[in-house]
């Protein structure tokens, strides 16, 4: 039987503003001590109250605008209550039914093909702390209580494994561009939820909430378990259970753990400590416009259209806004095609870091005049890391370039060889040693840029 | 006259001039403490060290003349749910018996840096819940003004210990009367400012969208002096506001326009608060104000709409107390045990009784017909004051529909103990300022005149308050 997949993701993206959602606490908690990054308001401590950081909600409206959303009128925070011990206030402040951002979509390309995936809201939220498991004990820390995070849902609109996975590095490629968030899954900047479902026909399937994927890799891994598995059950003419299941990444499985037939009451009521926004009231929206840059899906339509790259090289190159910048400053100088292969296949994230992109320029100029081959650039390029020197200083400097006829260096040869007539003589009489001394003559005569093997086998010829 | 019985002018007056000092006054207080806590139990907590060497400093200020406010060196008790430095604050709840506030509160920020001699945490309802102080995990207190009643409630300890005479002025909270109702009960001055005229931060939530602090003294003139450094905007609370001073210069009483709202006057007001009532409005008319009969015609449906919304913003912020980070923490085999053992212990009757209210009334399934209803209501019981004051200046009318009730009196009956707040909350729902000002006693039991204006009319109102005060006393 032929199956339709339907995937639906929850996303959630840790923004990197200085402070905390709603207190002044620093908000980069990496290689922090436990509890270190707290106060009254995050402690949830009786008689504290949240002040909204204004960042935050700017960098989602910015979001919003870049993704096309419709920013809502009016918004308002609510509570939403759990209890759990992570969460100090037992409840979290979060949005409900008035979420600053409405609809908006994302354009990925898959295989080629272009699709477009429907955001159903985004909203903003304050991230709960994490609990430490220590043998028998549990330890809480609340560095992360209170981080702003920023919960992108999509309609169930993805149609298969691999396009999730794609949608979400697109994701965190626009959140990297937008600069409101490192987005870096592996370390929880981007944290994804997938509720996925199969049908036999067009209606959709029983939603299975998939959890625990913390890369791109196990996303797309889990879901392809889970669509074969749902496959399965429907094969052998069995129901999908509604429940929440977890990724096992090492036994590569995903796992029942809890059913979702009953849904949890959060409880959710307008947080009165906060009065209401009018978001398009309280930020200056053109001027939020102005400062999105040129986001991925456009500049890899440009890199092909106008730069002649291949598709390929134009998604590796418009996926990593720092490659991308690399390249466009590259591309000014020579040809987007020669700047795009070495940019992609030689520099590395090394060199993007400690090459100039004038620097690279300069090499790769040099192979397009023809006056070094590819393959001494390429030998050229790691010397350039290492020693931070220019490719022509390096390439004078070891004589690479292929400057000066035989015959040229002939004459200088001759030339030396009549201004050391003893020396000449002393090798004659068999002190071969000092033809080194000759050949640096030479070598010097033409400021290092002779090839110095040619050098020496003139010479040895002239002799 | 005994130097605990002076008023906050008085006493400012007598500092400036030298002729007494913070610490003979600060020392007065506390023997008045010593003296009559003991029966009145107004106190959880008297921070004697601490009072007599910020009044040591005071001294030290006024010998240079360099004082900080008009309270520098004045006695000031704190209802102990606001929260102090490094000070135990229990909220009278069980669950913080060993709570040791990590900051100040904004309003306690402001008292420190006005040179206040904070001299003790006052005794209230459990994180405020109540209208009798009959409510607190340390015991209740008594009614200065015969021990066998209550002194009201929440705010009660502030309101006995400022009748009593151990303070000079304290601050309280009204969140539904918790303010108003303690004076009138008490026979003293108290002031409900606007909703968010004065920060809430540091003041242990009850209802968020109701909490107001507010001064507790005995003169309006006084309740003015101490809201004046308490308000103003706070970039620590969202919802405060920015407060202009003045606007009351020009008035004048012969032009005020009085609202008597005929809902305030019908079955279940005790008829002699009735006259001592009628008699207060009397004054207000023989002062040149024009008395008008209005309407609030959702009054009635007050009471229901509050006791639906406080328990919903009550069940989320006591949702924090959950005896693992701080306060009281009872045994437990494992995590849900020691939760459910903790709070089962940790809070009082009526703090549980409110939260399985607000946790029903905001569940999925109810929370529309409840709640969201509730908030309805609400508008439409703003809305009725709205037009009142379109036609009014001020309204006037009881605080209590009986003087103080016996201690026991009503504390089996939840609904009868809500039933007296039937004049105070549709105040708090609509955000308003208002106030308790002491009319007259029947048999030796004080009865307040309820004050009410329209949102940021306070110092209006504590004007108003003033010229009534002065006409009683003149007349």
């Amino acid at each position: 039987m032929t199956y339709k997949t339907t995937i639906g993701l929850e996303i959630h993206v840790q923004l990197k503003t200085k402070s905390k959602m709603f207190c002044g606490c620093d908000n980069n908690a990496e290689g922090v001590q436990p509890n270190t990054l707290v106060c009254p308001v995050c402690l949830g401590l009786p008689g504290v109250l949240p002040v909204a950081n204004k960042q935050a909600i700017g960098w989602t409206l910015k979001t919003g605008l870049a993704l096309n959303s419709k920013i809502a009128e009016h918004s308002k925070f609510d509570r939403k209550h759990y209890f759990y011990p992570d969460l100090p206030k037992g409840y979290q402040i979060s949005q409900y039914d008035l979420p600053f951002l409405i609809g908006g979509q994302v354009e990925i390309e898959v295989a080629g093909d272009k699709k477009i995936i429907e955001l159903t809201r985004i909203h903003l939220e304050e991230d709960a702390g994490k609990l430490v498991h220590a043998g028998t004990d549990s330890l809480v820390d609340l560095n992360r209580a209170g981080t702003p995070l920023m919960e992108i849902v999509t309609e169930p609109c993805i149609d298969s494994p691999l396009s999730a996975k794609i949608f979400l590095q697109e994701l965190r490629s626009i959140m990297r561009y937008l600069g409101v968030s490192s987005a870096d899954m592996e370390k929880g900047h981007l944290r994804a939820d997938a509720n996925i479902s199969v049908s036999a026909d067009e209606k959709l399937g029983v939603p299975v909430e998939i959890k625990n994927m913390n890369s791109f890799k196990m996303v797309e891994k889990a879901l392809l378990y889970e669509e074969k598995r749902q496959r399965e059950v429907l094969d052998a003419g069995d129901k999908i259970a509604k429940e929440t299941r977890g990724w096992d990444d090492a036994k590569g499985i995903t796992y029942s753990q809890r059913s979702k037939e009953f849904a949890q009451d959060y409880r959710y009521f307008p947080e009165p400590d906060l009065p209401p926004f009018e978001p398009t009231k309280m930020f200056d929206l053109a001027k939020l416009k102005a400062e999105i840059p040129e986001l991925p899906a456009e500049k890899r339509k440009r890199y092909q259209s106008e730069m002649g790259l291949s598709l390929q090289d134009a998604e590796v190159i418009a996926i990593d806004q720092e490659m991308a910048n690399y390249f466009e400053k590259t591309a000014e100088i020579v040809s987007p095609k020669l700047a795009a292969n070495w940019i992609i296949n030689e520099l590395k994230i090394d060199g993007l870091v400690k090459i100039k992109p004038e620097d690279l320029a300069e090499l790769l100029k040099l192979i397009d005049s023809n006056e070094i081959s590819g393959k001494i650039a390429k030998d050229v390029l790691p010397q350039m890391l290492e020693t931070g020197k220019s490719a022509t200083d390096i390439i004078a400097e070891k004589g690479l370039k292929q400057i000066g006829s035989e015959e040229e260096i002939a004459k200088i040869v001759d030339k030396i060889i009549s201004e050391n007539s003893e020396i000449v003589s002393s090798i004659k009489a068999g002190k071969t040693s000092a033809i080194g001394f000759l050949v640096g003559q030479v070598m010097k005569e033409t400021k290092g840029q002779a090839n110095p093997a040619m050098v020496n086998k003139i010479i040895n010829e002239k002799i | 006259m005994k130097l605990n019985e002076l008023t906050i002018k008085e006493a400012s007056e007598k500092l400036k001039s030298g002729e007494i000092t913070s610490q003979e006054l600060t020392q007065a207080c506390l023997d008045e403490i010593e003296h009559k806590d003991k029966d009145i139990h107004a106190f959880l907590l008297v921070l004697k060290d601490e009072a007599i060497k910020s009044a040591k400093e005071s001294d030290e200020r006024y010998r240079n003349n360099q004082p900080l406010s008009q309270i520098d060196g004045i006695p000031v008790a704190i209802k102990d749910n606001m929260c102090m430095l490094d000070t135990k604050t229990t909220a009278g709840s069980k669950i913080l018996e060993n709570f040791v506030a990590p900051y100040d509160a904004t309003v306690i920020s402001k008292l420190k840096s006005a040179g206040a001699v904070i001299i003790g945490k006052t005794n209230l309802d459990e994180f405020a819940m109540g209208s009798s102080t009959e409510n607190s995990a340390y015991g209740v207190t008594r009614n200065p003004h015969d021990l066998d009643r209550v002194p009201g409630g929440s705010s009660g300890g502030s309101a006995a210990a400022v009748a009593a005479n151990m303070c000079i002025a304290a601050l309280g909270s009204d969140t539904g009367g918790s303010i108003r109702q303690p004076a009138s009960f008490c026979g003293i001055t108290g002031f409900k400012p606007t909703y968010g005229a004065v920060s809430r931060y540091g003041l242990m939530a009850m209802a968020s969208s109701l909490d107001q602090i507010g001064p507790m003294t005995k003169t309006a003139e006084d309740a003015e002096i101490l809201f004046d450094l308490i308000k103003g905007y706070d970039e620590k609370d969202s919802t405060s506001l920015s407060f202009q001073t003045g606007g009351a210069q020009d008035l004048e009483s012969r032009n005020l326009k009085i609202g008597i709202p005929r809902e305030y006057f019908a079955e279940g007001l005790d008829s002699e608060v009735k006259k001592v009532i009628e008699a207060a409005i009397g004054k207000f008319k023989a002062m040149g104000a024009e008395i008008i009969d209005i309407e609030l015609p959702n009054a009635k449906y007050a009471l229901s709409c509050y006791y639906i919304i406080v328990p919903v913003e009550v069940a989320s912020n006591m949702g924090r107390y959950d005896g693992i980070k701080y306060g009281f923490s009872a045994e437990g085999d494992n995590l849900l045990e020691k939760y459910i053992n903790s709070r089962s212990e940790g809070l009082g009757a009526e703090v549980k009784r409110r939260i399985i209210l607000g946790t029903y009334t905001s569940s999925a399934g109810y929370i529309d017909q409840y709640y969201n209803q509730a908030q309805k209501v609400r508008a439409l019981v703003k809305q009725d004051f709205e037009e009142a004051f379109s036609k009014v200046d001020l309204i006037l009318g009881p605080v209590m529909p009986t003087t103080a009730f016996k201690i026991g009196e009503k504390s089996d009956d939840p609904l009868k103990m809500y039933l007296s707040d039937i004049y105070t909350i549709s105040v708090n729902l609509a955000g308003l300022p208002a106030m308790s000002v002491p009319a007259g006693n029947i048999d030796g039991l004080p009865v307040g005149l309820h004050l009410i204006g329209p949102q940021l009319s306070d110092s209006k109102i504590l004007k108003i308050a003033q010229e009534f005060e002065n006409n009683v006393l003149s007349s």
